[in-house]
């Protein structure tokens, strides 16, 4: 892996484990403790030994914010992977291989679900729901994110159903049920995982977009987007408080990008050798 | 040609029968939040005046009726009345529009405008220095979501230089140059992911379409590299742009809320943004169904350009 992709690699790691063991990290502060409340800090401070990053308009540290809302944008995006891989990848197997009445029936209803421009599908069913906690949002950009795996996996599904292999599967009689399991679902499996990474980025551009608009987890949980909306009120006196959650939002998004382009580029070669 | 035309356009209102209902479906599924909508909570308590005002608006219909009732209104241009100001949704959607679609259009056009140069440009020199560093703006473009360009582009131009202002519209009535003013920030943070989208599918293909046999002999006649990729090689590669610019419209659409609401524009999106944060359900029904069938239309536009500009695709069908 290049030097750069491994950097980024290295940010994706960082970030997971700093989502998954922020309490255990040593040092760091408590995300929701205002400060100016009780005298030890105040609002909008510049970065600092005491606050790495500096403080949010409400005195909180902004480091410790970022750490723990990567859990935010963690959760979302993997519940969103592993529901679209799962639901969307099996489903769409399904569909290609069987293909006919059924193949119809399920890309009929799942275009109209497509037909909807992302956010506004999400803005629409978030706000029906009324509730805005993290396992709901993240349910719900999972429900939203299956029909795209299913495309995907239904177009490799069709084309590794022409396959010799899975002809003399059939030829030989085995059972349909199995084909899908022991040849088709494998086959799909590269090609959901490379776009498993590329969704992910765009999940987590979404959830960013549906937190600064407000309808994501409410404050005083943090988010990266609601991080940035936060701060457009004190914009003009310290811009801190907007820059780092940004940065952090397009490090990962960039991150993602980066190694998932090597990792499609590096397995392309390898199935053209197929 | 005809009957694919056809059969086209019967799964065109197939879909948008489809998406309307669906819309409908959702914002009607929770009739409790119609009611507190309509009437404040304190003014609950009398059972009868609740009764009343369902039966005025319908609501104790069955799904099926109520969804008829608001198809065969909306089909003649009547979406109903907003819950919450008086006018009627779609003279709300019609005022709206135009800053949208403008916002849109110009974000659109800045992007391939930018994007055809640098993709070629890249593609022509593939794997050289210049290359290298125009995918890795891409790349970089294509991590920056609109509200986090939008921000930049407030604090640095109309904060810190005062340049141009952070909010707010001067509609194109009154006058060119204010206008443009107003909209060039928006459509920039918008523009950024699109540039770095279309730079990307821009070079790709020009990249295959200069492996052609055909750009072989052209440059065998002795035609000029520059001659040779603006005639022969921009027409078949701009195929899949337009393509990928129709299916973007899609992601374009949730951008321009975002950003309406960044720089306080008073478009479309703000509107639905505004009207979920007031429970106004009859503007998000009309509003959603609108940039629905909007994001059909032109999907399905793209489709048959698609098909009547390729022949070989139309054979193949």
């Amino acid at each position: 892996m290049p030097l750069f992709t491994r950097l980024c690699a290295g940010w994706l790691v960082a970030i997971v484990f700093g989502a998954i063991f922020a309490d255990l990290i040593p040092g760091l502060q408590d995300p929701n403790y205002q400060g100016f409340l009780f005298g030890t800090s105040t609002t909008n401070e510049p970065p600092s030994l005491a606050h790495l990053l500096g403080t949010d308009n409400n005195s909180r540290d902004i480091l410790s914010r970022i750490v723990y809302g990567a859990r935010v944008s963690l959760v979302v995006s993997m519940t969103a992977v592993i529901m679209g891989t799962v639901f969307g990848g099996f489903l769409g197997a399904l569909t290609g291989f069987v293909r006919g009445k059924t193949d119809a029936m399920i890309m009929a209803s799942l275009d109209v679900i497509l037909a909807f421009p992302g956010l506004v599908l999400l803005l629409t069913v978030v706000t029906l729901l009324g509730r805005r906690d993290l396992l709901v949002i993240a349910t719900v950009v999972g429900f939203l994110s299956i029909p795209p795996y299913t495309r995907v996996a239904r177009a490799t599904a069709l084309a590794v159903s022409r396959r010799e292999f899975v002809m003399a599967a059939r030829a030989i009689g085995t059972r349909k049920r199995t084909i899908l399991f022991r040849e088709i679902l494998p086959n799909c499996l590269p090609t959901l995982m490379a776009f498993a990474l590329v969704s992910a980025a765009v999940i987590i551009l979404l959830e960013g977009a549906l937190a600064f608009l407000g309808l994501s987890v409410q404050p005083p949980t943090a988010s990266w987007g609601n991080m940035v909306n936060a701060a457009r009120a004190d914009l003009r006196i310290n811009v801190w408080p907007a820059v780092w959650p940004s940065l952090a939002l397009v490090f990962t998004v960039y991150s993602l990008n980066n190694v998932g382009d090597h990792i499609r580029r590096s397995k392309a070669v390898r199935s053209a050798a197929l | 040609m005809g009957p694919f035309i056809a059969k086209r356009l019967v799964r065109l209102v197939g879909t948008l029968l489809a998406v309307s209902f669906l819309t409908f479906l959702l914002v009607n599924l929770l009739p409790g939040d119609a009611i507190n909508a309509l009437i404040p909570i304190d003014a609950q308590q009398d059972r009868e005046f609740v009764e009343q005002v369902r039966e005025e608006w319908g609501l104790n219909d069955p799904m099926l009726v109520r969804y008829g009732r608001w198809l065969g209104d909306a089909v003649q241009g009547d979406f109903g009345d907003s819950i919450v100001t008086s006018r009627t949704v779609s003279s709300e959607i019609f005022h709206r529009l135009p800053v949208t679609a403008e916002l849109m259009l110009v974000t659109v056009g800045l992007s391939v405008m930018l994007a055809i140069p640098l993709g070629v440009m890249a593609a022509y020199r593939e794997g050289t220095r210049l290359d290298q560093v125009i995918s890795g703006i891409a790349q970089v473009f294509l991590s920056i979501p609109g509200f986090v360009a939008g921000l930049l582009f407030i604090y640095v131009f109309a904060m810190k230089l005062g340049w141009l202002p952070a909010t707010g519209w001067n509609r194109l009535s009154n006058g060119l140059l204010d206008n443009l003013r107003t909209v060039i920030l928006p459509a920039l943070s918008l523009a950024l992911i699109e540039i770095a989208v279309y730079t990307r599918v821009v070079r790709s293909d020009v990249i295959n379409t200069l492996q052609e046999d055909f750009v072989l002999s052209a440059r065998a006649k002795g035609l000029s590299d520059r001659y040779i990729l603006f005639r022969h090689c921009l027409r078949p590669s701009s195929l899949t742009l337009i393509t990928v610019v129709g299916l973007n419209i899609g992601t374009l659409l949730g951008g321009t809320v975002v950003v309406e609401f960044l720089f306080a524009m008073p478009g479309l999106g703000k509107r639905l943004l505004d009207a979920i944060f007031q429970r106004d359900f009859m503007m998000v029904q009309g509003i959603t169904v609108f940039i629905a069938t909007i994001y059909v239309l032109v999907n399905t536009a793209v489709d048959m350009i698609y098909m009547l500009v390729d022949p070989r695709i139309r054979k193949a069908d």
